[in-house]
Order: structure tokens, then C-alpha cells, then sequence
């Protein structure tokens, strides 16, 4: 099962976070301070999983951005892995070549467009890039506008 | 951007957004902030009526502001209002910004709740979609109490479209999730079941997750789920790749449906229908034969999806444990995983592998590939794959290759991480022991470990090694002389000094023959140490020096002028302060006699559980260590292996008397017999009717009877002690009168106490302890005084191969005149028995060899359990034990008065539990219980017919075991 989704840069702002455990706002702060720093300390020839406290990080990095999803110990690593790809490719479809700026300008909308996925593992495997191309056509869904960039 | 070019653009949303980008400082931006507040206040207070695409503009703009994290105390009433919208945009921020400010205020949430019913009731399936999301986002327990009874109708309802019974089982199970109790089961489980043939693959995805959450809770109510799961799952592993369409990726078919599929048939046990487990068995080949073929695309995506599958398969494989073929095929394509470059498939592959050891199938399998996990310990870059491979070496460890594990594992923790030593030390802890086949292995292996990582050695560890050297006698000489060369090396860990304190203590006189480790040399060794301890060190060795006044009475005046230095007696720490006084003051004041008496040599320990391994149970959590405890791999291990009370050491007491005199509440001897008979031998026999037959006419049966014939001048006699068989009632009848009659006729030569107290070792029934108190009643020293246990048949004390393991410590050789000798049996039950084991006692009197052979009063009934079981039970189990030769019957007179009360006492105190209401003549009595061996266990069921007029009985027992029938019968007729 998922407990968080996070994306942060590797300065540590957190561009993205996403809880489906109930976690305190201030120990949020504190988690993905250490989730970040325990991400950041590991080279390309470790592994992509982290054993932390009683549960895992899984983590692809992207650029500047770490993608880490926390795991009880049962989910299967390697869908977890490959889910957050799919995840990445859907969002470049959405904003054709996705960059930071997007994904924390994303965020403002991300509320509204996360109930698409209600829980990603949830749905994920409903073709995401599909799912990303019916967020396409309610392009309506998007309150930001252009100027934003 | 062609999403946001598409949308109505709110330009003046558009034209505040980059203001506030523009703002060069944080006042600048908080004064734009409250520019806007304002406005959108006066906008919300005006009289005129605001459009809905002002409205949601305006909202759209307070959210924005909330996400930079400002308060909002507004406009909620506005969103609310857009909720009612017929336009999609307005009411998805009013969706959206009730989801993000959810506020406990009552009076809104009535007005949510009555726009999200509308809204659930549209029939339109977008504005369905948002209202379920909205109830899933939000997922509080208001939102459950008021939809969680529609919901499930929604997803079952046939005109659902495919999106809306998605998210309705999405939001169904984010509700199940948050509250369990308001999800109402109902004949609507049924129809989610099937679901998982819909059309839709997003469906499906949805419904798996629902219901592989559901049915945790309700096994029952979902398990049709699992012939539909197989026949989804073999649909999909069986398309070609693009079949799929839409839901491959990169050339692999739904790899997330498929892993959820797997993972919801780990709920269940392996279908029970022939077809469909073959089906499945067929998939689950598909997917093993798919990883060895070429793969259809380069991309690393498409291999990941491909392994994802694979590695759920191999935990279902793992999971069903059934089928030998599968797993060995499942180890081997690990094994390839293992040398990949791929550090991720090297890490999962070295996981999956450890669940593989700990089954019997692939156990042998995995153990092929030692070789390459020593390797990955001893090269991988990645910490957290050698901790995997760390983890996987212990789970294969067994006893052929045990030796070289350890070693392996000895080595990887002079450069381990730190964080992770205290685990490595533990685990080699355990394999060492588990696996010893010589002690002084052991002990080399423990005494390594505290010199490499001395200070990751916890405290259970070294007791722990104390306990087997105290327990063993055929090590300790070797585990002095190691500790005192480990002693030798200039800076030893203070653990070292710990165990060597302790070892030579209690043993150094083992190793004083040799000048290089004569006592002084010892003493001065330890004392070199002394003053670079922590207070806890050095108040063990403490007790050990006062130990060596009396092992070496030659070190006595130097240790006493230790003892009376200032820094000992005036020393600021109370502990050694007390310490210091009371072993000066003992070491003047006792007598030689009184010395060697309180200083003895620490008794055995009780067998327990290993501490080590809870310990490392407690820090791996539950689970984690299951493939260590199980033993059915290795039968053999027994004895040592099994474990002992943790808790002996000197220091883990706090009071120092206590811990010295190193006797645990010792049972107080038993008073001599109060009357001298005339010379004869006291031939009291035990308290328990096991005992009794001795009374009886049957000679052979008769315990200790051999015990006459030695002549009335035998300084022997042996004496009950039935007090503490009282506290111990369970395999011991009430005391029997008749006994302490017995007893006082004793002899005023020699007597021999017995106890019996399994009482004291509570988990394992195989085990039972017994204490003998050896009495010289003469006035005369008795040498060579020498008792042993022996089973007929094999004449070696440790009888590990017969079928009761008894384990005793050597007795003092000389006993004084009026003196008293307490010897502790700790005695297991590795099978059924029919002789009792027999106690040999060889001693000198006067000069004279005398020699005793004692029946034990171990019978195999000792090792009963009761069990209570309803008549209906008791009558299919007799049925079930129906073949002549499990039967035993025996029609008898009585010999004693047929009284239903001691009757019962009687059946009770041979063990077996008394069933009321079995049998339909209220005369009879029915019993049940089970004999617990370590091999087997063996279900004894037993009826007693008493007829009152002929004083006859006839008694009736029935049991799996031919023999056993038979002579529980002989043993318990002789009692009536």
C-alpha cells in the first residue's frame, strides 16, 4: 500500500506531496526533510529502494526533481518503480515536456486533478496515458492560464 | 501548452497570478494579497447578484491564495453555491475548492451533502464522477455516515457507466479504508466479485483493489473471486502484446492489473479445484518461461513491467509453498537475477531468495548459490544490498555449511556498516549456537565477535555464551583457557573482560595446573583490567575475585589486600562499595566449608527460549525472523540449541549477596526423618502414583526396590519431599500419605530427597526438572561419591540418542557427615519410553565401594497433557483409534478402597484431564490428554469402569501408539 507520494528538488522544496496515511503537518516537514536527505546521499550504483523505519522509499530521479513514493512492505517495489515513470510520461503528455516549473505550478491544480486518481496505485494501471488524454480534453479543468510561465 | 490554451482563460486570475510572481518582496506580496482580499470581499458583500464565471474566478483566486499558504475565513458559501452550477468548470472549483477547505462548519456541510446527493442522482456520469471524488478526497467520517449506503449501489447498478463504477469503487474503498464499520456488507459483494470480468480494464483495476481490501476482513463472503481472478489473469498473461492496447506498456499487457491480480490471489490458499489450478499453475509457467525469452523492446520500461510481474509471481509461488517444480524454477531465475547489472534486480532478487530459504522445497536450491551471495557481501557497492545478502546468508544457513556462513559473516563485520552490526552480531550469535556441533566452536565464534565488534555485542549475547559454558561441562576447560589467552592481547574490550571474569570464576581452576596460568598469573591478568572497567565490570570481577579465594586459596591474601585498598572500601559508588565490605568480611569470617558453600559453582541454567532470538525478533519486528526459528529443517538440532534463561549474570542482580552465593531459591532441604528406624533403609518412593507402584506387588515395576539388597548396614535412605510437590501439582499426584508413613522410618545413614518440579519450565511439556537432595545421615565422609543417570540400554549420561535427554552436573565428590547435596535433572522427552531411567549412585563408605541403582520415577505419563474436549469429539476420536493394537484393556480387583473422589485425584494426578458428561453411566470416569515427546506427540484417550459390587474394575485406554497403550495401562491399573 502507498503511504505518500512526494516530488522534491534537490534543494528540498517539496513540490508535491500527497499523504493517504494521516501524518501531522509538522512531522510532514520533518519526513520529507529525511526522506530527501536519504535520497540525495545515495549514487546511481545503489539501489532505488531505501529501507526507512518501518516501511520503503522507492525514488527515481528526474533532473533537479526526486520522485519518492513511501511503501508498506508488500507492495511489489519493481510496479512501484515502473509506476512512476508511467506517472512522469503522463505529465509530460500533459504540459508536452514537463519541467520543475510545471510540477510546482501543477501543484495549485494538482487538488483538483489528483481525484482523477484517488490513490494512484488505485487506478494506475488504467492506462495512464490514457487518463492523461482525458485530462487533455477537460483542458477546461485548468485555472491557470499562459501568462504563468 | 495546449491544456491551458484550451481552457476559458479567467484573465483577471491570469493578470494576479503574475503579479504576485512579480512581487520582489515577501511585503510586497502579502500588501497585494490583501488588495485582493478586499476586493473579492466587496465582490462577495455587493448587492449585485455575481455571475458564475466571476464566482468561480473569485474562488479560484482565494484558493490560489490558500496555497500560498494564507488563511482563508471566506467564500466558502460561494463555492457551495457553484457546486449547484450546470456548467462543468464552475462546479469542478466548487469541487475543488470544498476538497481543499473542507471546513467542520455544519450548516455548509448540510448544503455539500445535499449538492453531492444531487449530483450522485444526475444520471450525468461527470457530475457523478466529481461528486464521488469529492467524497473520496475529503474521506472523513461525516462524508462516510452520509453516502457509504449508496455508493455500493452505484457500482453495482447496470446502468453505471464504466468511469463512474471506477471511481465509485474507488471511493468506496478510500471509505472502507478511513471507517471499516460504516461499509454495510451485503448481497452487493456478490455482484462486485464479477466485476472482474468487465469489459473495462479501468473497472477491473479498480475492483481488485477494492475487494483484494475487503476480502482481508471477509474471506468467505469474496472467495468466488478467485476462479474469476485466475481466468482474468490467465486472459491477459496469454495476450499478445498489443492486444491490450491502451493498457500495454511498452509492449508488456496490463503489468498493474497483473500484479494487483497476483497479489489478491496471496489472500486466498491455493484453489482447491483441479481446473482451475491449472490454469493458474499454466499462467504462473507462462510467466517464468516469458522471462527467459528474448525481450520485445530495449527500453528499460518494458523490462521493469516485465520483472514486476515476475517478482509478484515468484511471491505467489512462495506464497502457495505446494509446488516443488515452481519454486526451483523460481530460485533459478533469482539466481540469474543475482549476477544482473541491474542493482535493483540484484537487491529484490537477494529478497525474494531469503523468503525462498525457509521453504523445504527450494531450501536446497537456494543453497547452490552460497557462493555468489558471499561474493555480493564481500563486493556490492550498495549497502543496502549487502544487508540483503547478510539477510539472505543467515536464512540459508543450516547445519552443513554453517561454518563457513559464520566465518563469511565474521569477516563482513569488520567492515559493516555501523548502523547494522548490532543485527549482524546477533545473527551470528544465533547461527553459532543453532548450529554448533562443538562447543569450542562456539565459543572461538563468540569470543571473535566480542574482539571485532566488542562494542555491538549486546548484554544477552555474552550472558548467553556464559549460560552454554555454565551448562556444558565439556567445554569449559577450553573456554578457560581461550578466555585467558583473549585476556592476553593489550587492550581487550570490556566485554572480553566481562566473560573472562565470569569464565574463570567459576572455572579457572580448570586451567591453574599450567604455571602460565597459574592462579596468581589469572588474578594479576584480570586485575590489569580492573581499573579501566565501568562500575558494572568491575563489580563482577569483584565477585569474581572473592570466588578465587575459594578456588585458589593461595591468592587469598592478595585479593583480600585488593579487597581492603582504599579505593575498593571507601569507593564512591555504593555497589562496589558494599561489595568490597561484604567479601572482605566473608573471606575472614567463613570457614573453608561455609566458603566453598556459598562460592559453589554456579548451578545450570533452566532451558528457556533463546533471548537472543527474541531480541532480534523485537528488532526486526514480527516476521522478519521466521526463517530462523523454524526447526523442521533441521530435526536434529536439539539440547543446546533449544535455549536457556537469559538472565543468570552476577551483575544483572542487584544485590551482591545474592548474585555470589550464585543458588537460586534453593528448596529448603528436607528435615531429616524425624524417627531412626531400626537401621533399615528408608525406601520411601516419591509422592506420585507413578511412584506408588513401587508399594505395589509387582516387583519389577517396583522403583528403587534393587535399593534392599545392599544390606541394612547402606548408609543410604532415601527421603520424599512433598511439600514442593504440592506446589507442583500438575504431573504429581497429592502427596500420598503412605510415604511420609514410609519416610519416617528412614535410617540415620544417608537419605535422598526428590523433587519434582517440571512446574518451574513452563513451555515446552517435553521437559521436566527434577531436584535430588542427597543426604549423608552417617557421621562419616562419604568418597567418591559419584551419581549418575543412566537409561536401560545406554549406558552414557547424555543420552541424546535415547528417548529422555537428561542433563545433570557433576556433585561434589565428598560428602561430610550429616552434609547435603542437592543435584538438578533437567530431564526432555525426545520419544515414548517404557523403562524408567535409572539412578546409579557410587560411593565409598568406611572404605568400603558401595553401589545404588534407583528406578527415576519417570514414567512416561510424566509428560501428559490434558485436554479437555467435548463428548462428541472424545467419541469420533475413539472411533478414529479403533484398530486392535491401539487398544489396551485390562480387567483388575481393587486394592484399595473404590472411592470416587480419590479416584479422580488419581486420574488427575496421572495426568490426563477428567471429561464430565462423556460417558452415559455417571459411575465411569473418561479422560484425554496428550504425551508430549519432542518427536511426537501421542493422543491417549482412557475409560475406567468401576464395578462397585464385585470390587472390580476394568479400565480401557486407547492411544496411537501400540506400546504406549499398553504400559500407560499396567502403570495407571496398579494405582486402584
Amino acid at each position: 500500500m502507498i503511504k505518500f507520494f512526494l516530488m522534491v528538488n534537490k534543494q528540498g522544496q517539496t513540490r508535491l506531496s500527497k499523504y493517504y496515511e494521516h501524518v501531522d503537518i509538522n512531522k510532514r516537514t520533518l519526513l520529507e526533510t529525511e526522506v530527501i536527505k536519504s535520497c540525495l546521499s545515495r549514487s546511481n550504483e545503489q539501489c532505488s529502494f531505501i529501507e526507512y523505519k518501518d516501511f520503503k522509499l522507492i525514488y527515481r530521479q528526474y533532473a533537479a526533481l526526486f520522485i519518492v513514493v513511501g511503501v508498506n512492505d508488500t507492495e511489489n517495489e519493481m510496479a512501484i518503480y515502473e509506476f512512476i515513470h508511467n506517472f512522469v510520461e503522463v505529465l509530460d503528455e500533459y504540459f508536452s515536456r514537463v519541467s520543475e516549473l510545471d510540477v510546482s505550478f501543477f501543484n495549485t491544480v494538482f487538488h483538483g486533478t489528483w481525484q482523477m486518481h484517488s490513490g494512484p496505485y488505485q487506478t494506475r494501471s488504467c492506462s495512464v496515458t490514457q487518463a492523461g488524454v482525458q485530462r487533455c480534453d477537460h483542458g477546461s479543468l485548468h485555472p491557470g492560464s499562459p501568462g504563468l510561465k | 501548452m495546449p491544456a491551458v490554451s484550451k481552457g476559458d482563460g479567467m484573465r483577471g486570475l491570469a493578470v494576479f497570478i503574475s503579479d504576485i510572481r512579480n512581487c520582489k518582496s515577501k511585503e510586497a506580496e502579502i500588501k497585494r494579497i490583501n488588495k485582493e482580499l478586499a476586493n473579492i470581499r466587496s465582490k462577495f458583500k455587493g448587492d449585485k447578484a455575481l455571475d458564475g464565471y466571476s464566482k468561480k474566478k473569485y474562488v479560484c483566486k482565494l484558493l490560489f491564495i490558500f496555497l500560498l499558504g494564507h488563511d482563508i475565513d471566506f467564500g466558502h458559501m460561494e463555492a457551495v453555491n457553484l457546486l449547484s452550477s450546470n456548467k462543468y468548470t464552475e462546479k469542478q472549483i466548487g469541487y475543488l475548492f470544498i476538497s481543499v477547505l473542507v471546513n467542520s462548519n455544519s450548516e455548509l456541510i448540510r448544503l455539500i451533502n445535499n449538492a453531492i446527493k444531487n449530483d450522485l442522482a444526475s444520471r450525468n456520469p461527470t457530475f457523478m464522477c466529481l461528486a464521488l471524488h469529492c467524497i473520496a478526497n475529503v474521506g472523513s467520517r461525516e462524508m462516510g455516515e452520509a453516502f457509504a449506503a449508496d455508493i455500493p449501489r452505484i457500482l453495482v447498478a447496470g446502468d453505471s457507466m464504466d468511469s463512474v463504477k471506477q471511481s465509485a469503487a474507488l471511493c468506496l474503498l478510500r471509505l472502507y479504508k478511513a471507517s471499516p464499520d460504516l461499509v454495510p456488507m451485503g448481497e452487493w459483494t456478490a455482484r462486485v466479485v464479477h466485476l472482474l470480468n468487465d469489459q473495462h480494464m479501468g473497472v477491473v483495476t479498480a475492483a481488485v483493489s477494492l475487494i483484494t481490501c475487503l476480502c482481508k476482513k471477509n474471506p468467505d463472503d469474496f472467495k468466488t473471486c478467485v476462479s474469476l481472478a485466475v481466468s482474468r489473469l490467465s486472459r491477459i498473461v496469454s495476450s499478445a502484446s498489443t492486444d491490450l492496447q491502451d493498457y500495454t506498456y511498452y509492449f508488456v499487457p496490463a503489468p498493474w492489473l497483473s500484479v494487483k491480480l497476483l497479489r489478491l490471489l496471496q489472500c486466498y490458499p491455493p484453489p482447491e479445484d483441479a481446473a482451475v489450478k491449472g490454469r493458474l499453475v499454466e499462467c504462473l509457467e507462462t510467466v517464468l518461461n516469458k522471462a527467459q525469452e528474448p525481450p520485445k523492446s530495449k527500453k528499460v520500461q518494458h523490462s521493469n513491467a516485465k520483472n514486476a510481474i515476475l517478482f509478484e509471481t515468484i511471491s505467489l509461488i512462495i506464497h502457495y509453498d505446494s509446488e516443488p517444480n515452481l519454486l526451483v524454477r523460481a530460485c533459478n531465475q533469482l539466481g540469474q537475477f543475482l549476477q544482473h547489472r541491474e542493482t535493483n534486480l540484484r537487491y529484490l532478487a537477494l529478497e525474494s531468495m531469503c523468503t525462498l530459504a525457509s521453504s523445504e522445497f527450494s531450501h536446497e536450491a537456494v543453497k547452490t548459490h552460497i557462493d555468489t551471495v558471499i561474493n555480493a557481501l564481500k563486493t556490492e557497492r550498495d549497502v543496502s544490498v549487502r544487508q540483503r545478502a547478510a539477510d539472505l546468508l543467515y536464512a540459508m544457513c543450516d547445519r552443513s555449511n554453517a561454518k563457513q556462513i559464520v566465518s563469511e559473516m565474521l569477516r563482513y563485520l569488520e567492515t559493516a556498516d555501523y548502523a547494522i552490526r548490532e543485527e549482524i552480531v546477533l545473527k551470528v550469535a544465533i547461527l553459532a549456537e543453532k548450529y554448533a556441533v562443538d562447543y569450542s566452536w562456539y565459543v572461538d565464534t563468540i569470543l571473535n565477535l566480542i574482539r571485532i565488534a566488542g562494542d555491538y555485542v549486546s548484554e544477552e549475547v555474552w550472558y548467553r555464551v556464559l549460560q552454554i559454558v555454565t551448562n556444558r561441562d565439556d567445554v569449559q576447560g577450553y573456554a578457560a583457557k581461550t578466555v585467558f589467552e583473549a585476556l592476553q592481547a593489550p587492550a581487550c574490550h570490556e566485554n572480553m573482560v566481562k566473560v573472562g571474569g565470569y569464565i574463570l570464576g567459576e572455572f579457572g581452576n580448570l586451567i591453574a595446573g599450567d604455571p602460565r596460568s597459574s592462579p596468581p598469573v589469572q588474578f594479576s591478568l584480570l586485575h590489569s583490567k580492573f581499573h579501566l572497567c565501568s562500575v558494572a565490570t568491575r563489580a563482577l570481577l569483584l565477585s569474581t575475585y572473592i570466588k578465587f579465594i575459594n578456588l585458589f586459596p593461595e591468592t587469598k591474601a592478595t585479593i583480600q589486600g585488593v579487597l581492603r585498598a582504599g579505593s575498593q572500601l571507601r569507593n564512591a559508588d555504593v555497589e562496589l562499595q558494599q561489595r568490597a565490605v561484604e567479601y572482605l568480611t566473608l573471606s575472614s569470617v567463613a570457614s573453608t566449608d561455609v566458603l566453598a558453600t556459598v562460592l559453589e559453582e554456579m548451578p545450570p541454567f533452566p532451558e528457556r527460549e533463546s533471548s537472543i532470538l527474541a531480541k532480534l525478533k523485537r528488532k526486526k519486528g514480527p516476521g522478519a525472523g521466521s526463517a530462523l526459528d523454524d526447526g523442521r529443517r533441521d530435526p536434529s538440532s536439539n539440547d543446546i540449541n533449544g535455549g536457556m534463561e537469559p538472565t543468570p549474570s552476577t551483575v544483572s542482580t542487584p544485590s551482591p549477596s545474592a548474585d555470589l552465593l550464585g543458588l537460586r531459591a534453593a528448596p529448603p532441604p528436607a528435615a531429616p526423618p524425624a524417627s531412626a528406624g531400626a537401621g533399615n533403609l528408608l525406601v520411601d518412593v516419591f509422592d506420585g502414583p507413578a511412584a506408588q507402584p513401587s508399594l505395589g506387588p509387582t516387583p519389577e515395576e517396583a522403583f528403587l526396590s534393587e535399593l534392599e539388597p545392599p544390606a541394612p548396614e547402606s548408609p543410604m535412605a532415601l527421603l520424599a519431599d512433598p511439600a514442593p510437590a504440592a506446589e507442583h501439582p500438575r504431573h504429581l499426584a497429592p502427596p500420598a500419605p503412605s510415604g511420609l508413613s514410609e519416610s519416617s522410618q528412614s535410617s540415620d545413614r544417608t537419605w535422598v530427597g526428590q523433587r519434582d518440579s517440571d512446574g518451574a519450565l513452563p513451555p515446552p511439556p517435553t521437559a521436566g526438572r527434577m531436584y535430588l537432595f542427597y543426604g549423608n545421615k552417617t557421621s562419616v565422609q562419604f568418597q567418591n561419591f559419584s551419581p549418575t543417570v543412566v537409561h536401560p540400554g545406554d549406558l552414557q549420561t547424555h543420552i541424546l540418542s535415547g528417548p529422555l535427554a537428561v542433563q545433570t552436573k557433576r556433585v561434589a565428590a565428598q560428602v561430610d557427615g550429616g552434609a547435603q547435596v542437592q543435584q538438578v535433572l533437567n530431564i526432555e522427552c525426545l520419544r515414548d519410553f517404557l523403562t524408567p531411567p535409572l539412578l546409579s549412585v557410587r560411593f565409598r563408605y568406611g572404605g568400603a565401594p558401595q553401589a545404588l541403582t534407583l528406578k527415576l520415577p519417570v514414567t512416561i505419563n510424566k509428560f501428559f497433557q490434558p485436554t479437555e474436549m467435548a463428548a462428541q469429539d472424545f467419541f469420533q476420536r475413539w472411533k478414529q483409534l479403533s484398530l486392535p493394537q491401539q487398544e489396551a484393556q485390562k480387567i483388575f480387583k481393587a486394592n484399595h478402597p473404590m472411592d470416587a473422589e480419590v479416584t479422580k485425584a488419581k486420574l488427575l494426578g496421572f495426568g490426563s484431564a477428567l471429561l464430565d458428561n462423556v460417558d452415559p453411566n455417571p459411575e465411569n470416569f473418561v479422560g484425554a490428554g496428550i504425551i508430549q515427546t519432542k518427536a511426537l506427540q501421542v493422543g491417549c484417550l482412557l475409560r475406567l469402569e468401576p464395578n462397585a459390587q464385585a470390587q472390580m474394575y476394568r479400565l480401557t485406554l486407547r492411544t496411537s501408539k501400540e506400546p504406549v497403550s499398553r504400559h500407560l495401562c499396567e502403570l495407571l491399573a496398579q494405582q486402584f
